[in-house]
């Protein structure tokens, strides 16, 4: 490019930048956090520009802690978020109350890769021992108690796991931890000491693309990017003793049967319910009950509602689980605490 | 005429002044960023004393910090590179600048300059899918050398180039003159002669192999607690470990990434405080030659 288009890009970039102001005031609204509902908040994005003019919401990502510590500093104005902040950093948090709204379920599914066996059954104490390397052969005599009938090669196990920290790890952890109580030893947390004969991806697309390209691998990965890599997963036993497939309708049942406080926080791992799915996880975004601005927090006011209400219809496409009516009837009530001036 | 003298002086000053601020301002910076992460690194300090550098257990869930394993797994893959780049950078940059006929040379230093200048995520996830993948060398302490190896050799490689082109032609043609082959000028009056900067320049290389980041983040494994000498081994590096983690950290978490930044930044430091002390000593003797 030469120097004198450069100049004219330039000078055509301060022209168009200028012209938003002279059209009045549009809104910007910036959001980070949980990767898990990116794909969620970029469709709801898209859908929600068309019924609102003058309105650019970006949602930038980064994984559910960067959403918290970004909201926290007040340089975004909404974070999504799989887990609620820590009692620790409350105190951080400058800008004052905030609000926690539901906006969807999704279950993480326990995908594996054995040619020849369609259909696997398991426990939380035997996901919990193949995860944490006790049990390291397909056709182990535990497995084959949960499977009867099938045929299950003589296969070494590999294991995949997360490299990068993340809220998915943390809530298969805290599923293990719970559910498993007496057997897992590996505790919960973004980040978990695996052993060190196991394989790590960037990412669920990076734990899918093990599990896809390694036979006898087992590994969590959230629904939507199963599918999108075609794999197989298993059905988990639930609270109930049922195993149960990962589906949206089993996960949005997971909803259904859990215990939920009065701030809208809860957990929906290992819930009640005989179709509940039991490694079923959440997502809130994260917001400032005092707005300061007022075209802003109308603006999101209005976004989360769409999140809430209207977008939920397009979840299932994007293979995530609606939030059950009662608690978005809780979530929709919710929203007339956020005040803007 | 006026008192040009007087103008040019003036200009000469703040000149100087202008240079002598650039100058200082990397000082300041530096300082800056030394002083910052080693305050932030304290609480793990604190909670975990010298044991930092001794453990070899890394644990969230236990408030548990060890950097052994990611130190071990920085030097392990720096040296798994550095065994392969340095011959390969060496052998291209003689025959650029002693065999290569001008018409091979050019595209040549042409097509160094455009794989120096490829982002490192590429040279990443070519590394995932194509050598774990494709062939099978999965996600280890060699993959990552060998991605490493690969950045590494553009720069080995042009600079070594730069030292060599400085021999003295009156030197090679002496050796030639005296009835060496080319092999033998090049160990005669090459390499006596440009040896101070090859070891810079093989420095330099291994600094950006240790702080390499996401290239390294994404073959080598993420394996926690490994210090084996195995190299089809998963392991972890400094870099690779504080960029998959920090986005979920809390706040002892935290601390101890930064801590490993800290450790990182100094290991560097010495590397390179090392390679001037061998290039000068160096550069002395073959003065004295």
């Amino acid at each position: 490019m030469s120097k004198h288009s450069l100049v004219a890009c330039a000078v055509a970039g301060l022209v168009v930048g200028s012209s938003h102001v002279a059209f009045g005031a549009p809104v910007t609204l910036n959001g980070s956090g949980s990767t898990l509902s990116k794909a969620y908040q970029e469709t709801a994005i898209e859908q929600f520009k068309k019924t609102t003019k003058d309105l650019k919401i970006n949602y930038g990502g980064g994984g559910s802690g960067k959403g918290r510590q970004d909201l926290a500093d007040m340089v975004v104005d909404f974070a999504g978020s799989d887990s609620p902040y820590k009692d620790a950093d409350m105190a951080k948090i400058k800008g004052g109350e905030v609000l926690y709204f539901p906006i969807l379920l999704a279950p993480i599914t326990v995908s594996y890769n054995l040619p020849g066996v369609d259909k696997v059954q398991l426990s939380a104490e035997t996901v919990a021992k193949i995860f944490q390397r006790d049990i390291k052969k397909w056709n182990d005599k535990e497995i084959a108690a949960e499977n009867a009938g099938a045929k299950l090669p003589d296969l070494d196990i590999v294991v995949a796991h997360r490299a990068d920290g993340s809220g998915t790890t943390q809530n298969f952890t805290e599923f293990l931890n719970s559910a498993a109580k007496t057997v897992w030893k590996l505790k919960s947390g973004s980040t978990v000491e695996w052993p060190s004969d196991t394989q790590a991806g960037q990412g669920n697309g990076g734990v899918a693309q093990i599990v896809k390209s390694t036979k006898g691998a087992i590994g969590y990965v959230d629904l939507s990017d199963a599918k999108a890599s075609g794999l197989k997963y298993a059905a988990v036993k639930n609270a109930a003793g049922k195993f149960v497939e990962p589906t949206t309708a089993a996960a949005s049942a997971a909803g259904d049967g859990i215990d939920v406080k009065p701030n809208l926080l809860f957990s929906a791992l290992n819930a009640k319910g005989d179709k509940s799915y039991p490694i079923t996880c959440q997502t809130w975004v994260i917001v400032y009950a005092k707005q300061a601005d007022h075209a802003k927090g109308s603006a999101l006011k209005g976004y989360l509602k769409f999140l809430i209400k209207d977008g939920q219809k397009m979840l299932s496409e994007i293979d995530y689980a609606a939030l059950p009516a009662s608690l978005q009837e809780k979530a929709l009530k919710q929203l007339e605490q956020v005040k803007v001036p | 005429m006026l008192d040009l003298r007087g103008h040019r002086a003036y200009a000469d000053r703040a000149f100087r002044w202008t240079a002598a601020g650039a100058a200082a301002m990397v000082l300041l910076i530096l300082g800056l960023i030394a002083a910052t992460i080693t305050h932030r690194s304290v609480p793990v300090f604190r909670q975990m004393g010298s044991g930092f550098f001794t453990t070899t257990r890394w644990s969230p869930a236990d408030a548990l910090f060890g950097a052994l394993p990611f130190i071990w797994g920085t030097a392990f893959t720096a040296v798994i590179a550095l065994a392969l780049a340095v011959p390969i950078s060496l052998g291209m940059a003689l025959f650029m600048t002693q065999v290569a006929p001008p018409w091979v040379r050019k595209p040549m230093v042409y097509l160094m300059d455009l794989l120096a200048g490829v982002p490192s995520v590429v040279f990443g996830l070519w590394g995932v899918l194509v050598l774990s993948e494709h062939f099978g060398l999965g996600r280890s302490f060699l993959t990552a050398g060998i991605i490493l190896a690969i950045m590494i050799i553009p720069i080995i490689t042009s600079l070594s180039r730069e030292v060599i082109e400085t021999t003295p032609p009156g030197d090679k043609e002496g050796a030639l003159a005296l009835g060496a082959t080319r092999w033998e000028m090049i160990g005669a009056a090459v390499i006596p002669h440009s040896a101070g900067g090859l070891v810079g320049a093989v420095m330099l290389g291994l600094g950006r192999a240790m702080g390499e980041t996401i290239a390294a983040a994404l073959v080598i494994g993420s394996a926690l607690g490994q210090i084996t000498l195995h190299p089809f081994a998963a392991g972890n590096s400094m870099p690779a470990v504080i960029a998959n983690e920090w986005g979920e950290a809390d706040d002892l978490h935290k601390s101890a990434l930064i801590a490993l930044a800290v450790t990182l930044f100094v290991i560097t430091i010495l590397v390179n405080l090392a390679a001037t002390g061998i290039v000068q000593r160096s550069m002395k003797r073959g003065q004295g030659s």
